[in-house]
């Protein structure tokens, strides 16, 4: 890692709000000074070979502030969905209680802001909450983040509906580039079961960096869905950290989605712990225009008998690029473990680029490990027998693309979720490579 | 195959003998007069000593790699003697005048120049390489008939001073990286191959390394030009005896085709492995180019590593003619202590380039392999085509196998696959062979050839069969 410390986001004064615990405020000021000395990762950084993080780094960024926003509840609805679970709204970071609707929340289950929690907690019971920094951007999630969900559901207790967390930024268009640091907590303990939805979007162009880190700790039996789906506005910028734990006889599965922003990087690290452990990583990136969607995962398999799964699937159009990089690592001991692992890409213009990198990296022996990337184009011949039929030329070819996209939309379980995507891709891929996101985003709200 | 365990059971690196040559060293060190005095010991030209130097002057600033997943205690590159070259250097006329240890070594191998020349029937020619020093060439005369120049390095420069400055560095230049520029500055001689236009090169050539003094570091270089139409199928293969002191070698391969051109470059590497522990053992860091520069030529690397403490190459192509196909065949084989670090890079540059990349590891007792590679598809290379198969096998709860394939693609024409697999040796396809009478041992090798066959295919016939046999002795004592 090549230190990349003179930036604005390193010269950001840690605030001291008040009635924060000292423990708090202590780890907040380890953790920037950590990124002081480690700096931030330039591209001879395997994880970030292929993402520049130069512009970026070059942005005066400042905290971002409580707003009133404009935001109502159902326009809410219209888009993010509602998928009638409990909804917890932060607008630039900060809780907004207006915006959510916790009547929603089963009894025994605890579903809260972060803040709320850290303060009523001692340093003692926190420690989990705030693992040794992975990245130079966890850390300065670490020490800038506002708020957050907390979600903590008790032993065999099953939630009925998906808990929707809702991570909006929002302020005038004008004013100064801001910094959100959303941070959340999911912890499933035995033999219980969740669905979690993260949705990112923005509400006017503005210049932001959504620095996002969840946590999702699992304990035996315990299984968990989880879906981030990305549709930040075309000036923004986001950077999310997904750490999954998975002891024993656990599942988790999560479903990426990527549509928006500017520059977009969704990074997913997964401890396969225990034995028996199941994952599924989904994920799914259509950047257009001149958008950069990458995706990291990395699967750790510690524990013999695990299996894991993963399958991303992109479409990249006009001067975008997309980048994957799946990492299996099997570690000594780990036996039977069944890890497979598929990328497949559909590239529709000149200028488009795809850099994929899956990784094996095996230090056991008796495992069946696979994985696969493709790089391809829509078969013309295909093309071909539709316009032979009267189907237009880009109605033919939208039509092959909604094909290739369909497996992955088809593996959305929650119905209200998946109508909501569908229209989303749909409009991701009829819009004109040349149009402007922020204007249909905008234009989107105000029509509605 | 039966007899063939029976002949390797509790045999050791076959090749470890020493051979006492009367050796002229260089002192141990690396600075701007050691490669003054190389060039000088060679008689070189001053363009030459320019390039030299301007590579020892990068390589000083150049930082050593670490990003490889590879590990061995750092190299004290002023602990090395850069030039080693047995005694008689005066010209030779016949094979007679060989040293005579020089040829007993080669009997030891296998690879006896005399018979080979008595054998008129043998149609390969051997330029024979100990410690730098290109000792003898056989079939000279014959490949003079039809125009290819085959001789060593050291005599190219002095023959065909402006072929080689044309191409010397045209591929690798001498400040690629790390270990090229070390070579560019102090190598001390290799194979110089150049087959005209349209000439189907009539025989297989063939060069044997050896490593032989102790503490000499080898840098060979070598550079082969295909001209237009032409055709050159060149074998390389190379033993070092036991030494106790890791040892580096640091190669470099250039290939040039031009349009229509075919190159079938192929390698048995089985140089000391190191001991049982570890210990000892050779450092192979060898960079391999080769540029298809013409349209619809053809460059194909093949390469058996059953040898080396640690290998780490990544034969590639550079797809610059429209048309032009690039291959690499890999069989990779660890056991004891060895890794290997070893793929391919495949760049498209031209339009309707093809390259394929199969690549097979297998990792026994605390071998580490990785496959790492490169297939990179420019904005130019329209209808670009690449296809890669990597396989893993592994045997034994200690070793260790890493696929990280880098896919670059920027055309929406290219149309790239890429397969990765692992796993451990079938216990079904096992059960099968015993249950059938055969030994468990047998049984593997049996299994692991299998595994390989798709590559071995493609060697030439008397190396596939060496392939084999080599294949069978590295797995003595990792099976059960």
């Amino acid at each position: 890692m090549s230190p990349n410390r003179a930036t604005g986001l390193a010269q950001i004064a840690l605030p001291e709000p008040a009635g924060q615990p000292t423990w708090l405020q202590r780890m907040r000021r380890s953790a920037l000074d950590w990124v002081a000395e480690n700096g931030f990762p330039g591209h001879d950084d395997e994880d970030w070979k292929y993402t520049r993080l130069g512009p970026l780094l070059a942005i005066p960024f400042e905290l971002a502030q409580p707003i009133d926003s404009s935001l109502t509840a159902s326009a809410l609805d219209v888009l993010v969905g509602n998928c009638g679970g409990p909804r917890l709204v932060f607008v630039n970071g900060h809780f907004n209680p207006q915006l959510s609707s916790l009547t929603e929340i089963p009894k025994n289950i605890r579903a809260t802001s972060l803040r709320t929690h850290l303060h009523q907690t001692e340093e003692s019971g926190a420690s989990r909450l705030f693992p040794p920094p992975q990245n130079s951007f966890v850390a300065l999630n670490s020490a800038f983040s506002e708020d957050g969900a907390y979600i903590e559901v008790p032993p065999h207790t099953t939630v009925e509906r998906p808990i929707h967390l809702v991570f909006v930024t929002d302020g005038p268009a004008d004013a100064a580039p801001i910094l959100a640091s959303p941070r959340s907590v999911i912890i499933a303990e035995a033999n219980s079961r969740l669905t979690v939805i993260e949705s990112y979007v923005g509400l006017r162009p503005q210049v932001s960096l959504t620095n996002a880190f969840t946590q999702v700790i699992l304990e035996a039996g315990a299984n968990v869905e989880h879906y981030t789906l990305q549709n930040e506005p075309a000036t923004a910028m986001h950077l999310g950290m997904l750490a999954v734990h998975q002891p024993a006889a656990s599942e988790f599965s999560s479903y990426a989605l990527s549509l928006g922003a500017s520059l977009a990087r969704q990074e997913i690290r997964v401890a396969l712990a225990g034995e028996g452990a199941q994952t599924q990583l989904r994920g799914l990136y259509m950047p257009r225009g001149r958008q950069h969607h990458g995706h990291v995962t990395s699967i750790d398999h510690q524990a013999p008998g695990c299996t894991s799964r993963e399958l991303y699937k992109g479409v990249l159009d006009g001067q975008s690029r997309g980048v994957f990089k799946g990492k299996v690592v099997v570690r000594p001991g780990a036996d039977r473990t069944d890890a497979n692992q598929s990328n497949k890409n559909l590239l529709l213009s000149e200028g488009a680029e795809i850099d994929t990198r899956p990784q094996l990296e095996i230090l056991a022996d008796d495992v069946k490990c696979t994985h696969g990337a493709a790089v391809g184009q829509l078969d013309e011949e295909a093309v071909f027998y539709l316009r032979s039929r009267g189907i237009g030329q880009k109605a033919a070819r939208d039509m092959l693309t909604y094909a290739f996209v369909s497996e992955m939309l088809g593996l959305i379980t929650i119905p209200e979720l998946k109508t909501l995507i569908e229209h989303a891709v749909a409009q991701q891929l009829e819009a004109d490579s040349t149009d402007d996101r922020e204007k249909t985003l905008a234009g989107e709200i105000r029509s509605r | 195959m039966s007899t063939d365990i029976g002949e390797f059971t509790d045999q050791e690196y076959k090749y470890g003998f020493t051979t006492d040559l009367d050796t002229d060293i260089v002192p141990r060190g690396l600075n701007e007069d050691v490669i003054r005095l190389i060039s000088g010991k060679k008689n070189e030209p001053a363009w030459l000593l320019d390039w030299r130097l301007e590579a020892y002057r990068k390589w000083v600033k150049k930082p050593e790699p670490r990003w490889q997943n590879v590990h061995y205690d750092p190299i004290d590159y002023q602990d090395i003697s850069y030039y080693a070259a047995p005694k008689p250097k005066k010209s030779l006329a016949s094979l007679n005048e060989v040293d005579p240890e020089v040829r007993a070594m080669f009997d030891k191998l296998g690879i006896s120049l005399a018979e080979q020349e008595r054998l008129s029937g043998v149609t390969v020619a051997v330029d024979a390489v100990v410690d730098s020093v290109s000792v003898a060439t056989t079939f000279k005369k014959k490949l003079a008939e039809v125009g290819v120049i085959f001789c060593s390095f050291s005599e190219a420069v002095q023959n065909h001073p402006d072929l080689v400055q044309k191409y010397l560095g045209s591929v690798v230049s001498n400040q690629d990286n790390f270990f090229a520029a070390l070579n560019a500055a102090v190598f001390t001689d290799g194979s110089f191959c150049y087959i005209p236009k349209g000439v189907h090169c009539p025989m297989e050539l063939s060069t044997y390394f050896r490593i032989n003094a102790a503490d000499t570091g080898q840098f060979e270089r070598t550079l082969i030009i295909a001209e237009e139409g032409s055709y050159v199928s060149y074998l390389e293969g190379c033993t070092a005896p036991m030494r106790d002191k890791n040892q580096l070698h640091a190669a470099v391969v250039e290939l040039v085709a031009l349009e229509g051109a075919v190159i079938k470059y192929s390698t048995v590497q089985n140089w000391y492995p190191g001991d049982a522990q570890g210990r000892g053992g050779i450092y192979n860091f060898v960079t391999k180019r080769g540029l298809c520069a013409g349209a619809n030529s053809k460059i194909s690397w093949t390469q058996v590593e059953t040898g080396s403490a640690i290998t780490w190459k990544y034969p590639g192509v550079i797809l610059q003619g429209d048309g032009s196909v690039g291959e690499f065949y890999s069989v990779a084989l660890t056991a004891n202590y060895q890794q290997a670090d070893t793929g391919s890079k495949m760049v498209h540059l031209g339009k309707n380039t093809r390259s394929s990349i199969i690549s097979k590891t297998v990792s026994a007792d605390h071998g580490q392999s990785t496959y790492r590679g490169l297939v990179q598809i420019h904005d130019t290379a329209i209808g670009a085509r690449n296809y890669t198969q990597c396989d893993s096998l592994l045997m034994g709860k200690d070793s260790g196998a890493s696929t990280f394939p880098y896919i670059e693609v920027k055309h929406p024409s290219a149309k790239v696959e890429h397969e990765a697999s692992t796993s451990k040796i079938g216990e079904d396809q096992l059960f099968y062979c015993r249950q059938r009478g055969i030994p468990e041992e047998e049984a593997t090798i049996m299994i692991v050839n299998g595994f390989c066959r798709e590559v071995f295919k493609t060697l030439p016939m008397e190396f596939a069969v060496e392939a084999q046999r080599l294949l069978s002795v590295s797995l003595e004592g990792s099976i059960g």
